[in-house]
């Protein structure tokens, strides 16, 4: 008997590591596929002639993706300039001021922000927010702007949970601390609790980054898509991730290939940011 | 051990049969079922015909998609649907497959129903793509930019649009990008400076067509030529189609299915 629920146990056991380990495999496999299908074509052109090239005409033998890197980074700074200084008042406020109840009220708002796909945003973009700009600022309204308004929006349900994590670890002792010298309750905020939770805003901000960069679907929507690095705000631009899924469906052969090589240098970037971010929280933690 | 060893053998013996039995039942034919997919310039068209065709013929179950004429080319290469639709020429490399020309379609360039300019010259149209004219002043309307709008990369409607109407002139990377007739269609809708060209199959009263060197983009000028900017829309197949899939061809090669076509906006191959 006694062997019978050892076997059981053993079973289940490697059961749950053979899954939990198949998320590694995902991972791995999609990074193998990537390099395998994008790899050839920056032998094939050259790393430099991709990275730091201007035009993208990929029927005609040109794949220079700088103009869509420098959106994808300028797209991604409007949406922090938008969603940074919204999404950090609401964990400040959350965490220092709501009481229960608006807590439990304003809590699972947020979660169901996070859960609208992002679809709907960039219906809501091309209703609503492309034709105010039109209208009020000029330009064609597929731009910079509303691109970085809606992405803002988006990547505040990111800030809001990771930087309240942050703010509401902060010891207690350090608040007290504050009130015992005579500081008022911002002069705490400001002075004491924001720069001891520093490390773990910054990561929320990288964190909200990678995602507004990764956002494809509602930028297609908004974005304009034109090829061109944009000279203003009001200007329309295309960012990486949009231009793989706007040319995959008809791409073939070098085409092909290009739009891979999009996705390794996106792949590239991700890490990158999701490095540094990881790099902050650790820090956070081990202080 | 041994014991469910043999339990497992024997139920996968039991459903591999099963499953055997099932694929002849299908073959044997409750329904004959046809992919066709490809182009999404044809594809609304072509939805809109095998409904028909399905009412009578309740056997035949014809499932048509998108993905643009590239994708649908590539898959009937590897004949993962029957039938590929196509808005655009087939390349050298691609010619081992059949083609069978369904119908004409007319490029209309549009703008929005309020703007004011009814007619441009093929050289100013090919201006406006190709940036040289930015500013709806130099056309002789106000003092605003226009809003340009192309399809992406690889599209057939842009392929024969760079055809028939930049001529080697290349599309300026300022102009925006949409990746549907539909999205574009919209904007140009929405926007009163802007200007764009999509299937005169769906010029409806939200756009407005220009004609282009004097030349109305009508029905009636594509038939008897005058307007030039033209192409054909197409379906592939890989070898000699099946007896179902040719019945399917045959119904929108004859008359019935080439007055649908007509009555959509397009011109028939008689």
């Amino acid at each position: 008997m006694t062997r019978m629920k050892f076997t059981k146990e053993h079973l289940v056991k490697y059961m749950l590591t053979l899954f939990a380990l198949s998320s590694l495999l995902f991972l791995f496999l999609i990074f193998i596929f990537i390099l395998y299908e994008g790899l050839p074509l920056f032998h094939k052109i050259g790393l430099k002639n991709i990275i730091f090239g201007f035009k993208w005409a990929p029927t005609k033998g040109s794949f220079g993706i700088f103009p869509m890197i420098v959106s994808s980074f300028l797209v991604t700074l409007g949406a922090l300039f938008v969603g940074a200084p919204m999404g950090l008042s609401c964990a400040i406020y959350l965490s220092e001021y709501s009481g229960k109840k608006m807590k439990m009220f304003l809590k699972p708002a947020l979660e169901l922000l996070a859960g609208i796909p992002s679809v709907v945003y960039g219906f809501l973009g091309v209703i609503y927010i492309v034709p105010l700009i039109r209208n009020h600022f000029g330009g064609a309204g597929f731009s910079l702007l509303s691109t970085s308004i809606i992405l803002g929006v988006m990547i505040l349900p990111t800030i809001i949970s990771i930087s309240f994590d942050a703010i509401t670890s902060v010891p207690k002792t350090y608040r007290e601390g504050s009130f015992a010298m005579g500081a008022t309750k911002w002069q705490t905020i400001y002075k004491v609790v924001i720069p001891s939770a520093k490390s773990g805003i910054l990561a929320s901000f990288i964190l909200g980054m990678g995602r507004a960069i990764g956002e494809t679907m509602a930028v297609i929507m908004v974005a304009g898509n034109a090829l061109k690095i944009p000279m203003s705000i009001l200007d329309p631009l295309r960012t990486l991730t949009s231009n793989i899924a706007l040319e995959l469906a008809y791409a073939t052969g070098d085409h092909r290939q290009g739009l891979f090589s999009t996705g390794v240098v996106l792949l590239v970037i991700i890490m990158v940011l999701n490095y540094i971010a990881n790099f902050g929280i650790k820090k956070k933690v081990i202080k | 051990m041994p014991k469910i060893i043999s339990f497992i053998l024997s139920l996968s013996i039991v459903l591999l049969l099963s499953c055997d039995d099932n694929n002849a039942r299908v073959s044997h034919g409750k329904k004959h079922a046809i992919i066709i997919a490809g182009s999404t310039s044809v594809m609304p068209f072509i939805e809109k015909l095998s409904e028909h065709f399905m009412v009578d013929r309740p056997l035949f179950k014809i499932n048509v998609q998108g993905g643009g004429s590239t994708a649908g080319i590539q898959a009937c290469f590897n004949k993962t649907i029957e039938i590929g639709m196509s808005s655009r020429q087939l390349k050298q490399e691609e010619k081992v497959l059949k083609e069978i020309i369904i119908c004409y379609d007319g490029i209309s360039v549009v703008v929005h129903p309020k703007n004011p300019i009814r007619e441009l010259t093929l050289k100013q149209i090919r201006d406006i793509f190709s940036g040289k004219i930015k500013n709806w002043k130099e056309l002789g309307w106000i003092d605003r930019k226009i809003d340009a709008i192309t399809r992406e990369e690889g599209s057939g409607t842009r392929g024969s649009f760079e055809d028939l109407i930049m001529k080697n002139v290349e599309i300026n990377d300022s102009i925006m990008v949409q990746d549907s007739n539909g999205s574009v269609k919209e904007i140009v809708a929405t926007d009163p400076y802007a200007i764009a060209y999509i299937s005169l199959g769906l010029v409806d009263n939200r756009v407005r067509a220009l004609s282009i060197d004097g030349v109305a983009a009508s029905l009636q000028n594509i038939k008897t030529k005058k307007y030039k900017i033209v192409r054909p829309f197409l379906f592939i197949t890989n070898g000699t189609p099946n007896e179902f899939v040719q019945t399917f061809i045959d119904y929108v090669l004859s008359n019935d299915g080439q007055n649908i076509f007509k009555k959509e906006g397009l011109i028939g191959i008689k």
